[in-house]
């Protein structure tokens, strides 16, 4: 570890908290339809889109019709992305001629990019047209971004109305989210990219003659002569850009935010990082001020800060110490090089900044990637692993965070209302017990998901262990690591794994479905329980929420309840990884 | 329900229209009025042909160009299949490849060869490699192309490209560069 590195993750950290503020504040209003700058540009396309489709602004709905409209336009924008993909061969944008997607890998795509996952089982510049990648995988940046948006403010609405039926509009949220926060700060951040060197183009392929021929030797024991380099290109910028800001992640290369087209400067990732957290940040201060009490907000998003630094500091420490089985290396860092484990690392990047992304990519549900989280140590790997298996609560995905977050927050009161004897209360709610079974729900969704079908894909030597990469407890890892990447949304992969099987495509699909749809039914019902509710004056044996002692005791939740239940895995996984690492044990 | 179902599909179509096809080509448009080159790729002509990218790494082995870091794209640094190795810590291949790696580029010296140098990276296409890797080399570059030792250094040095703002990033060599200038 170098004081640079730790200078660019403070420099990191201070711009997000400067930043929260201003962006919850904006949200606030967004949300609340109140006046905002971008209102006379803005309003009239607003009414435009309401009228065409038939949408009545004003209505407001309850949280089952709530949950059926974005159940119904998840749907019609999956079926869309299915179309495109397997339809590509046939429509314009295709200067490869990619042909049309097939079944299976289209299914898992759709459902991928529906569930803002962007879990990716093909390889994008041999797969995917230039019309697939815009038309059917980045508006689903924007939508499944702006659905957890409007799923977020529901949920804070629900907190913060009292003796309430609805939780608002979903189609006036979804929009709103859209018009006046995802599209314009995409719009700028792309061309900021593309002045970093982000590609934006519709051009095919370029073909560029080496400088230095290269005589390689095939699998067959050939050799061959390679005088040529084939550059992929496309409208990367454009998609790079809602990429990040909708922690989606999905790249529009193979190696995502490693690729010099997708990531080209040090600054580019600095920008990019900042883009996953900004929104998830801004939330919790647009939490504050809807519920009406911003320094409730201020101790969620301390919790959140305390979760990133642990893992931030856990993975550039391990990555700084490199591997020590690879003899006769130099890898310590100096004023020449960052030193520490350089496999599946970029040079530019360095170790800090490719600790500090793996963590960022994973506290959200983002799962961009700007280096091969497969090679990193096996406790530099598996902090992006219990940064996911934790719900993705620390700043989160977009919208996703701050619910899974309220969830937590919901036991964490109910924890502290048991340990006094009353009746947990949170922000004036009573939390009966309708709430705290829907939140351990929740809450147990998503381990079943993840460890079940792990479970059935090690004991599955012909469909599970034949796809592994790497052997030994990195293998089960690499399984384990796929089903908690599906099931958390998030996207990122121990990329090893060849997940383009038709057991782990359609598996992968499943997890992904539920570990999305099924875990926002109990969410938007606690929401809906919660606005009926009266409030309860504070008394003097109400537990205040917007202190450090709340930060301790949700951190602590947060946890227990995720160490509780992984803990068996993990250390059959990287645990005993790194215990055999140290050993000098290979495989 | 019925509502609903109609409303989705009108406007699953419409924002596709903005967000898939307006929105990307707005961005093309601005970008390529006002940043050409970038939004095209940075390519480097010489005599009318594309010779590389100056993002895209490009792979050098022979003993009178610096060598760049493994790769794990397509052969040749293919940018159309960009990949890492994905081998993790305790795989006995990684072990292995390192090791061939290392032989090679030590070439029998006993100075402990730069990390960089013997690992692939993330994307297999890193256009760069450390200040220490390219200085490591030097000796064999001058060697080979009959240069001085303090020419090449000096080179090298001028090829340093700094910290961001000079603090963001790591200092690096773009390999391209450095080896099209050894060649003039």
């Amino acid at each position: 570890m170098t004081l640079n590195g730790w200078l660019q993750i403070a420099v990191f950290i201070a711009a997000i908290l400067l930043l929260a503020k201003p962006m919850g504040s904006y949200m606030t209003r967004v949300f609340d339809r109140r006046k905002t700058l971008l209102d006379p540009l803005l309003s009239p396309c607003e009414r435009l889109l309401y009228r065409v489709t038939g949408i009545n602004a004003e209505a407001e709905m309850r949280w089952t019709e709530y949950a059926l409209a974005m159940l119904v336009f998840s749907a019609a924008t999956l079926l869309l992305t299915y179309i495109v993909e397997r339809l590509q061969g046939r429509l314009p944008f295709n200067p490869q001629h990619l042909p049309g997607v097939e079944s299976a890998l289209a299914l898992n795509t759709a459902i991928s990019f529906t569930t803002n996952t962007n879990w990716q089982s093909y390889v994008p510049e041999s797969t995917m047209s230039y019309l697939t990648q815009m038309l059917g995988l980045a508006t689903h940046n924007f939508w499944s971004a702006a659905v957890g948006l409007a799923l977020a403010i529901a949920f804070v609405r629900g907190i913060a109305r009292r003796e309430s039926k609805t939780l608002g509009n979903f189609w006036v949220d979804l929009t709103r989210g859209t018009l006046w926060i995802l599209l314009p700060l995409s719009l700028v951040f792309a061309l900021v990219l593309v002045s970093q060197g982000v590609v934006q183009n519709f051009k095919s392929y370029d073909t560029v003659k080496l400088v230095e021929p290269q005589t390689v030797t095939g699998a067959d024991g050939k050799t061959s002569t390679i005088t040529t380099q084939t550059i992929a290109q496309g409208p990367v910028a454009s998609q790079e850009a809602i990429k990040m800001l909708g922690t989606n992640g999905g790249g529009f290369f193979n190696t995502n935010s490693a690729h010099p087209f997708e990531n080209p400067t040090a600054l580019s990732n600095l920008l990019q990082m900042l883009a996953i957290f900004l929104i998830p940040a801004g939330l919790t201060v647009t939490l504050g001020q809807m519920v009406g009490s911003p320094k409730h907000g201020w101790a969620v998003l301390a919790a959140m800060v305390v979760l990133w630094f642990a893992g931030t500091l856990t993975v550039y420490s391990a990555e700084s110490h490199g591997n020590p089985l690879l003899p006769h290396v130099d890898s310590r860092a100096s004023l020449t090089q960052s030193g520490g484990n350089m496999e599946g690392k970029e040079v530019r990047f360095g170790i800090a900044n490719s600790a500090l992304f793996a963590t960022v990519t994973t506290d959200a549900s983002c799962g961009a990637v700007n280096g091969m989280h497969d090679s990193f140590t096996p406790l530099g790997g598996m902090v992006p692993m219990i940064n996911i298996l934790l719900g993705e609560v620390v700043f989160g995905g977009v919208g996703a965070g701050l619910y899974g977050m309220l969830v937590f927050v919901v036991m964490a009161v109910f924890i502290a209302g048991l340990m006094v004897g009353r009746t947990p209360e949170y922000l004036g709610k009573k939390i009966e017990s309708f709430d705290v079974q829907m939140a351990m729900l929740y809450l147990l969704i998503f381990p079943l998901l993840i460890l079940g079908f792990s479970a059935v894909s090690v004991l599955l030597p012909k469909l599970g262990l034949s796809s592994l990469a790497n052997h030994g407890p990195h293998g089960l890892s690499e399984i384990l690591y796929a089903y908690t990447s599906a099931t958390g949304n998030n996207g990122s992969a121990f990329a090893g794994l060849n997940a383009n099987t038709p057991w782990f495509n359609y598996s992968i699909a499943i997890a992904m479905f539920f570990g999305r749809f099924i875990m926002i039914v109990p969410m938007l019902a606690i929401a809906g329980n919660l606005a009926g509710k009266k409030i309860v004056p504070a008394s003097a044996g109400t537990f205040p929420v917007t202190t450090p002692l709340f930060t301790i005791l949700l951190t602590g939740v947060i946890v227990i309840v995720g160490a509780l239940t992984f803990c068996p895995v993990l250390s059959l996984g990287p645990v005993l990884e790194d215990l055999l690492l140290r050993a000098g044990q290979t495989f | 329900m019925k509502q609903h179902v109609l409303i989705a599909l009108r406007y699953t179509l419409i924002t596709a229209l903005l967000l898939g096809i307006v929105y990307p080509l707005a961005v093309t448009g601005i970008a390529s009025l006002t940043m050409r080159n970038k939004a095209n790729g940075q390519l480097l002509f010489r005599d009318g042909q594309v010779i590389g990218s100056a993002l895209i790494g490009q792979p050098f082995t022979g003993p009178g160009f610096f060598h760049s870091r493994p790769s794990s794209a397509g052969a040749g640094y293919d940018a159309s299949a960009s990949s890492g190795s994905n081998y993790g810590p305790t795989s006995k291949t990684l072990v292995e490849r390192v090791e061939a790696s290392v032989r090679s580029e030590s070439a029998g010296t006993s100075t402990p060869v730069p990390i960089d140098l013997v690992t692939a990276s993330g994307s297999g296409l890193d256009p760069d490699i450390t200040p220490a890797a390219a200085l490591y080399q030097v000796p064999r570059v001058a060697r080979e192309r009959h240069l001085s030792e303090a020419r090449v250094d000096a080179l090298v040095r001028q090829h340093i490209t700094p910290r961001q703002f000079g603090l963001l990033g790591e200092p690096h060599v773009n390999l391209l560069s450095l080896n099209l200038a050894l060649a003039r």
